[in-house]
């Protein structure tokens, strides 16, 4: 239905279109912060910087959920994951995220059983099929991903599975925005908002940072026309002082998100406080499985803790995911820290703004 | 990570659909929605499809783009 659309339609809207907008604003620079991974992807994939004149200035927030995971729950995966009655499942990019004592692929070297999955609820189909295993799954996400997570709890009640449970590392972005617009260490002028997170919570939550912080904001899709022309409207919002969110992906978003969705999660999961890595407690932003669902709550069957670890010596993964520093900026970027040898996760997830930064090098 | 990929929806079995992405066939499940019917279209995540494409939406952005980058192009 909708086909990708190509840089140069796409440079020749922003050519004429931004050069005005940016005289509008007499010089000055405009912060624009992105919290969704997969559009910090896009914008280094389509070129998304070097087609916007300067002065407006693209900064990558904490929007990758692998790159927020703290060290101390990699630790806690990879314990669990060498036991010998563990089947470990996993999103794809968790498995070289290191922690402070190596990955999940160092564990998988050593003989535990660590299996990706595309889906939470192939788990269902590896417990069915391992009835004398523990599966346990890694349970990473925001808002887009957790209510398939939470299907797949229900799934397995209604199904009577015995042997499958989750470490629940789930989080919600509001109180991480409302965190960041209330920085006074910075000054984000706009945010983009991310399209698929939007299309489950709808954008409720942004009209409340709008409303208490003057902030405008945009929900915005992934093509390069999404993103610059998400761009341009946040711009003239920011220009003419309109402090307003404007849903600009809704041929998937509904200004009520999907409510369906959020039931089902909300059946399963509650609110909780999370670490975020580089950024510490952000009350309110984490989700654990409800008390009902204990028996399937793997940091209650093994007895686990989330403990925090220091950073690896020159890793900046928390400034940058926080926006006040580029890879660039990182004393171990490209050097010691690559795709292939990873010193923390901004680089190892897919995703994170350094191995967006490495791979397409704009 | 949130990445969410649009398909047509063309056969339901239960709470799953079979859905064609352009050629490319998967299974999702429905259960994140209402009365999916066969011929809709889905955006699918993780497996599970979360929202239907407003076709009417799509339409008003794909005229909108082309409008604004002065290209028949896309």
């Amino acid at each position: 239905m909708m086909e990708g659309l190509k840089e140069a339609a796409a440079k020749g809207f922003a050519a004429a279109r931004f050069e005005e907008l940016v005289k509008k604003g007499h010089g000055r620079t405009f912060s624009i912060m992105e919290v969704c991974g997969t559009h910090t992807m896009s914008i280094a994939k389509y070129g998304i910087k070097t087609i916007l004149p300067a002065g407006i200035r693209l900064v990558s927030g904490p929007g990758c959920p692998v790159c927020v995971t703290c060290q101390g729950y990699i630790d806690a995966a990879s314990d669990i994951a060498r036991r010998k009655e563990v089947i470990m499942t996993t999103f794809g990019d968790m498995v070289k995220v290191p922690g402070s004592g190596g990955s999940l692929a160092d564990a998988r070297a050593e003989g535990a059983d660590v299996r990706v999955v595309y889906s939470p609820l192939d788990c269902i189909r590896i417990a069915s099929e391992n009835p004398h295993m523990q599966v346990v799954f890694l349970s990473i996400g925001f808002e887009t991903t957790t209510p398939a997570t939470a299907l797949m709890i229900m799934n397995s009640r209604r199904l009577g599975l015995r042997n499958l449970s989750i470490l629940s590392g789930n989080k919600t972005l509001p109180a991480v925005l409302e965190m960041v617009a209330s920085d006074e260490g910075r000054s984000i002028d706009g945010f983009l908002y991310p399209g698929h997170v939007s299309v489950i919570t709808g954008i409720a939550s942004y009209e409340r940072i709008s409303d208490r912080f003057g902030i405008p904001g945009v929900v915005t899709g992934f093509e390069p026309m999404d993103i610059l022309h998400a761009v341009f409207l946040l711009l003239t919002n920011i220009i003419n002082g309109n402090n307003t969110v404007i849903n600009a992906y809704s041929r998937v978003v509904r200004n009520e998100g999907n409510i369906k969705a959020r039931t089902i999660t909300d059946e399963v999961f509650e609110a909780c406080d999370a670490y975020w890595r580089g950024i510490g407690k952000v009350p309110g932003s984490g989700l654990k499985l409800r008390d009902k669902f204990k028996d399937m709550d793997a940091w209650k069957i093994f007895d686990m803790i989330e403990t925090e670890s220091a950073e690896p010596t020159g890793c900046i993964c928390g400034s940058v995911i926080m926006g006040r520093a580029s890879p660039e900026e990182c004393g171990l970027f490209g050097k010691t820290c690559t795709p292939d040898d990873p010193s923390g996760p901004c680089m190892v997830s897919s995703e994170g703004a350094c191995a967006a930064a490495f791979r397409y090098g704009r | 990570m949130c990445l969410a990929v649009p398909g047509k929806v063309i056969s339901i079995e239960g709470g799953t659909g079979l859905i064609d992405f352009t050629g490319v066939k998967r299974k999702a499940s429905l259960e994140l929605l209402e009365n999916v019917t066969v011929g809709e279209y889905v955006i699918v995540h993780a497996g599970c499809a979360i929202e239907r494409l407003d076709e009417e939406e799509a339409l008003k952005t794909i005229a909108l783009f082309k409008e604004l980058s002065g290209s028949d192009d896309i």
